[in-house]
């Protein structure tokens, strides 16, 4: 148990900032709070994989000639580093969507608070 | 003609991406071409899609190598009976909005600088739902699912002044749901050491007793229950369907939901297997469970609504209920159901949003109370197009709606979920309540003032495409036997039963 536990050491302060991040997302009331919890979650899973590429006296995946390229359990796994600069352009596209309509919103309705955003939108004549 | 032959699968792909791109530029240019380029790409979708489906129908499943590099390295694309089924109903059913659209746009999107961008939005979200469809790559998937849903929260900010509070809304949820993905595809992977679908299918049964795969297994059907709106994961949909325009609720709500149904059945039926996901794993039978109660949620809901668009909103909660109660039902006439009615309630609610856009730009509402007789005498063929998707919607024999529940009631008395059958039988009757109220108020409440209106039906590219979609409820009902048994017969035998 011990063992386990020392052995993923990496994993629970992932888990740890994924929480944070997800308690951002649902509890907190201002919309940019939501989207810095939003950003947390998404940078602790990039990070789970990250720690899941990670080997035990391995090196990183560049040829080193006193390994050489038959002995690939030295080096690390390339494919999750690589994996996660899409997800981090992805990251990087949500933020920007969110961003432009939060400055919509407040341009509209003078706030960012969600439940004075209710009250608000409550007393907005729309087309309903 | 072989190069298209030969390339097919990644074609609608590879046109709608740059096309999405080039419609601002040729804007610049004439800006209606950003209208006619949106079409004339849709219609080529359309028509590479149906190469498609006769392709994977004649000579099996078909693997296309991205750039040549063999799959487990390189991504591939693959045109299986069901990809190749679901990507004909996306892309027919977004030509068909896209010809709607232009009044639509016109009237519900008051600032004339977004049109050209709309349509190069709309575009750009086709080409997500098409990746999704046709990728054979876990990681791509994941990919394609970020590009449609970013279009799609944009395309619902457009709209009234509270579209961007739904957007938003959507957005973190969305976001919530596409992270649960990613995090179980990270667990999967980390197990098997593969991206690719069919190499995961052949490494799974040799970890598929670890936690881990377990834990994956149940994040990948949390993010996708989100994003195909399951009870209790629903809670975006509302709001988003309401405020966004009715064009962009007519792509949205037959096409959105659907693909988030699709990658579930994928994963659940094709990946993973039914023995391993009904049996070893449960998780079918806690998904037919939360379907079965987001039926009689969305269905009760709905009779609450007085707005046509949030009572489609709320019913289309209790229709995605349907296709989660055939995955649930984990047999072979569960998944008849559930892929027929994912093509079925895809025509009907793309229908009925149209219709609805029909009525908020002719009368400048939708509100079911203020519509009466008069509605019917100004706008016959939409009034008619209305009726003919709502009894599909409840479920009257000739229409195709009558058809998916019909084979998901067989499915549940052939597990024997009388519950399932119960739950079918009674959202039906409300369904029933629901829609009647509209007919009843459109075709028998009297007109506020007798003095005669004139008629004044909606153009000629907002009525064609309603008229076909009712035209096509008849076909597809009149012709579901050769469908079931011609392409989703042909789905079942390939899923892992």
């Amino acid at each position: 148990m011990t063992k386990f536990l020392l052995g993923h050491y990496g994993y629970w302060f992932v888990f740890l900032l994924m929480t944070l991040g997800f308690y951002g997302m649902v509890v907190k009331k201002n919309l940019v709070k939501k989207l810095i919890g939003m950003n947390i979650f998404q940078v602790a899973i990039i990070m789970f994989y990250l720690s899941s590429a990670g080997k035990w006296k391995a090196t990183i995946p560049i040829v080193d000639p006193a390994i050489g390229t038959a002995g690939t359990a030295r080096y690390i796994d390339p494919l999750q580093h690589c994996l996660m600069l899409t997800a981090i352009v992805v990251g990087v596209a949500t933020s920007g969507v969110a961003y432009a309509l939060l400055i919509t919103i407040y341009k509209r309705f003078g706030t960012l608070h969600e439940d004075e955003l209710i009250e608000r939108m409550k007393n907005d004549l729309d087309m309903e | 003609m072989t190069w298209i032959w030969n390339n097919s699968p990644a074609l609608p792909v590879v046109l709608l991406l740059p096309t999405a791109i080039a419609i601002p530029l040729f804007a610049l240019i004439e800006r209606r071409l950003a209208r006619w380029l949106a079409l004339a790409v849709s219609l080529t979708t359309v028509g590479l899609s149906i190469l498609n489906l006769v392709k994977a129908l004649s000579l099996g499943p078909i693997h296309y190598h991205m750039g040549g590099w063999p799959p487990p390295i390189g991504i591939e694309y693959v045109l299986d009976p069901l990809s190749a089924f679901v990507l004909l109903v996306i892309n027919t059913i977004g030509f068909l909005v896209l010809v709607h659209a232009k009044k639509v746009v016109d009237r519900e999107i008051p600032e004339s600088g977004k049109h050209v961008p709309y349509y190069a939005v709309a575009v750009l979200m086709l080409c997500g739902f098409n990746g999704i469809v046709v990728t054979g790559d876990f990681f791509n998937l994941y990919v394609w699912l970020e590009i449609a849903s970013l279009s799609l929260y944009g395309l619902i900010a457009v709209g009234s002044r509270k579209a961007p509070v739904a957007a938003i809304r959507y957005l973190i949820l969305g976001t919530i749901g596409a992270c649960f993905y990613l995090l179980g595809l990270g667990f999967l992977f980390t197990m098997t050491g593969t991206l690719n679908m069919a190499d995961l299918k052949a490494i799974l049964p040799a970890v598929g007793h670890e936690p881990a795969v377990v834990i994956g297994l149940g994040l990948i059907v949390a993010g996708m229950g989100l994003k195909m709106a399951l009870f209790p994961l629903h809670g975006w949909l509302p709001d988003s369907y309401t405020y966004a325009p009715s064009s962009s609720s007519a792509l949205i709500a037959p096409i959105g939901t659907k693909v988030g149904a699709y990658v579930l059945i994928r994963v659940l039926f094709f990946i993973f297997g039914t023995a391993y996901v009904s049996r070893t794993i449960p998780v079918t039978t806690v998904i037919g469970w939360l379907a079965a109660a987001g039926i009689l949620y969305g269905s009760i809901m709905a009779m609450a609504q007085t707005e046509l668009k949030r009572m489609l909103a709320y019913s289309s909660i209790a229709q995605v209920g349907y296709i989660g109660l055939g995955i649930g039902l984990a047999n072979p006439l569960g998944l008849i159901g559930a892929v027929l009615h994912l093509m079925n309630h895809a025509a009907m609610k793309a229908l009925l949003f149209l219709v609805a856009g029909n009525f908020r730009t002719i009368l400048g509402h939708s509100n079911i109370a203020r519509l009466d007789g008069s509605t019917r005498r100004r706008m016959p063929w939409t009034t008619a197009a209305f009726a003919v998707g709502a009894l599909s919607m409840i479920g009257i024999p000739p229409l195709a709606g009558f058809f998916s529940k019909w084979y998901l009631a067989l499915g549940a008395v052939a597990k024997k979920q009388w519950i399932f059958l119960a739950v079918i039988l009674l959202s039906s009757l409300l369904n029933a309540v629901y829609f009647f109220r509209v007919i009843e108020r459109i075709y028998f409440a009297r007109a506020e003032s007798s003095a005669a209106e004139p008629r004044t039906e909606a153009s000629a590219s907002m009525l064609v495409p309603v008229l076909v979609l009712a035209a096509a409820l008849i076909g597809l009902g009149v012709l579901n036997a050769f469908i079931v048994k011609g392409v989703i017969g042909k789905i079942v035998t390939s899923a892992m039963f």
